[in-house]
């Protein structure tokens, strides 16, 4: 059980007595965390003990009488304002006026009770006040959150764009140096790797640009009929050659069609991306397996290699952003550790997953399901 | 040549820094035993004492570039380290083995970004040699 801490600032001792008892006993829980909240109580019998109080521990909630000696419950609202406490503020008056209820709002007040108060109006208050004041703590949590998660995904993104600059700039200060030789023949090797890394630097804006877009719900998602077959056809062919350049044979299992509604260009950068991971990270004269199936409602993409393998602490981290598993076989492979953490975000578009199964030195298999909509049935054609 | 025999041990897991490294000590006439990770780095140090050794600072762990300085100084305590890194203009972390403090528990000579010109290079590389020139 979680605790919330109330100040009683009243100069009656019976009222601050009677609000102890009645919240001393009262628990609210949370539905969606399923939390049990309680309520502890200090108590101030005038304003300058009030702001002793506040400015010695925190308090979530203050029960503020309007008149108290020293300070006034207004001019006590008005320093907490300035001092931006993170307390909520009820205010209790002798009579509901409507001048003590305005003028207190304004200073921040969150709510008001009228003397005299029922137990179960004091509860209802109190109740409201501190879902309000939980809401708002989440919210401001989470944006911080975001915030942190941003602020390393630009970090992390600087470092990325930064390494093929500065590879490149010594590369060119080498050549401009002569410092491998007086012949342009020197110098193919550092020309080739050069190129490569633009590749990867280009890759690695376009893997971007399409976490962008899909992040941002900005780009038009143009839903259509579309044959996963034909996609998965295409994709095969378009990366045929890196494959066969090590020896590796795709093959595509799958019906003559399996149509859904999808955005074309969405399913492309599923299966492109899977597949050349599956070729990348695969041995030389490896296989990969291309498996297109509808099962129980679902579209399903499987893509298996017989690869390098993950172990099962890498496969926990693979869907993140900018996740590379680093190792001896994988230090050659060029990529932009975004691929999967975008295959994952489409998925999560179509309400559906992404997940892997996979061995060390034997191989992985990758899997995406997306479920049909409601209204789409018979897919399938032989 | 004033750099002759001298054995420069250098450490990247970026495979064009370290051939680009590679090429520019060779160049200056160094001897260049290359390591792509902290783990190889180490393997190499057991059966060689360097001259010098340049290694990346974050390669397979975030700080292997320190352990790998505090291994080396263990080993040799007179193979003078160079960390190369690219984390303060990205983090704003700053590391610097200008003072005696740091030097004590960073165990290495000099703290160059990634982004010096390899004549900045070069001229910490003679001043931990000795070379004047």
């Amino acid at each position: 059980m979680k605790y919330l801490k109330v100040l009683v600032a009243d100069d009656e001792s019976g009222m601050r007595r009677g609000v102890r008892k009645v919240l001393g006993k009262f628990n609210l829980r949370l539905e969606n965390t399923d939390e049990e909240i309680g309520f502890e109580t200090v108590e101030a019998a005038d304003g300058r003990e009030t702001m002793k109080i506040l400015k010695s521990q925190p308090v979530d909630l203050l029960l503020l009488d309007y008149k108290m000696p020293e300070l006034s419950g207004l001019e006590i609202l008005e320093r907490i304002k300035a001092e931006k406490k993170d307390v909520m503020t009820i205010m209790i008056t002798a009579y509901a006026s409507l001048d003590v209820a305005v003028s207190a709002t304004k200073n921040g007040a969150f709510d008001f009770l009228a003397k005299p108060f029922t137990p179960e109006e004091l509860k209802r208050v109190v109740e409201k006040a501190s879902r309000s004041l939980i809401a708002h703590r989440e919210a401001k949590r989470l944006a911080e959150e975001k915030r942190k998660v941003r602020f390393q995904f630009l970090s992390v993104l600087a470092h990325e764009l930064k390494a093929p600059l500065s590879v490149l700039e010594s590369y060119l200060q080498i050549m401009k140096n002569r410092t491998a030789g007086n012949e342009l023949s020197d110098y193919d090797h550092i020309i080739e790797r050069s190129l490569i890394r633009i590749d990867g630097m280009r890759k690695l804006i376009f893997d971007l640009l399409d976490l962008t877009r899909i992040e941002s719900g900005e780009k038009k998602r143009k839903l259509e009929n579309i044959d996963l077959v034909e996609i998965a056809r295409t994709s095969i062919e378009t990366l045929s050659e890196l494959a066969r350049g090590r020896g590796i044979d795709i093959t595509l299992h799958a019906p003559q069609k399996l149509t859904m509604v999808a955005d074309r260009s969405e399913i492309e950068i599923i299966l492109n991306n899977l597949i050349s991971n599956a070729v990348k990270y695969n041995k030389d004269n490896g296989k990969v397996d291309v498996v297109i199936e509808s099962d129980e409602g679902k579209a399903v993409i499987k893509v298996s290699d017989t690869g390098i393998g993950l172990t099962e602490e890498e496969q926990s981290r693979l869907f993140g952003e900018f996740v590379r598993i680093q190792n001896e076989q994988t230090r050659h492979i060029m990529g932009s550790g975004l691929g999967l953490s975008i295959v994952k975000k489409i998925a999560q578009l179509y309400n559906g997953n992404v997940g892997v199964r996979s061995q060390k030195g034997a191989g992985s298999t990758f899997f995406v399901y997306l479920p049909f909509k409601k209204e789409e049935r018979k897919n399938e054609s032989r | 040549m004033m750099a002759d025999n001298k054995k420069i041990l250098i450490a990247d897991d970026d495979i064009d820094m370290l051939e680009q490294l590679k090429m520019q000590l060779q160049g200056w006439g160094f001897e260049v035993i290359e390591a792509e990770s902290q783990e190889e780095a180490e393997r190499k140090l057991e059966r060689l004492k360097p001259d010098l050794a340049i290694y990346d600072l974050m390669m397979e762990n975030r700080d292997s570039g320190f352990v790998l300085s505090y291994k080396t100084k263990k080993k040799y305590p007179d193979v003078p380290v160079i960390i190369v890194t690219a984390v303060t203009g990205e983090t704003g972390l700053k590391f610097d083995a200008g003072t005696e403090e740091m030097r004590r528990w960073i165990k290495a000579e000099a703290i160059l970004d990634k982004d010096i010109r390899f004549e900045q290079l070069k001229r910490e590389i003679d001043r931990l040699l000795g070379e004047d020139r």
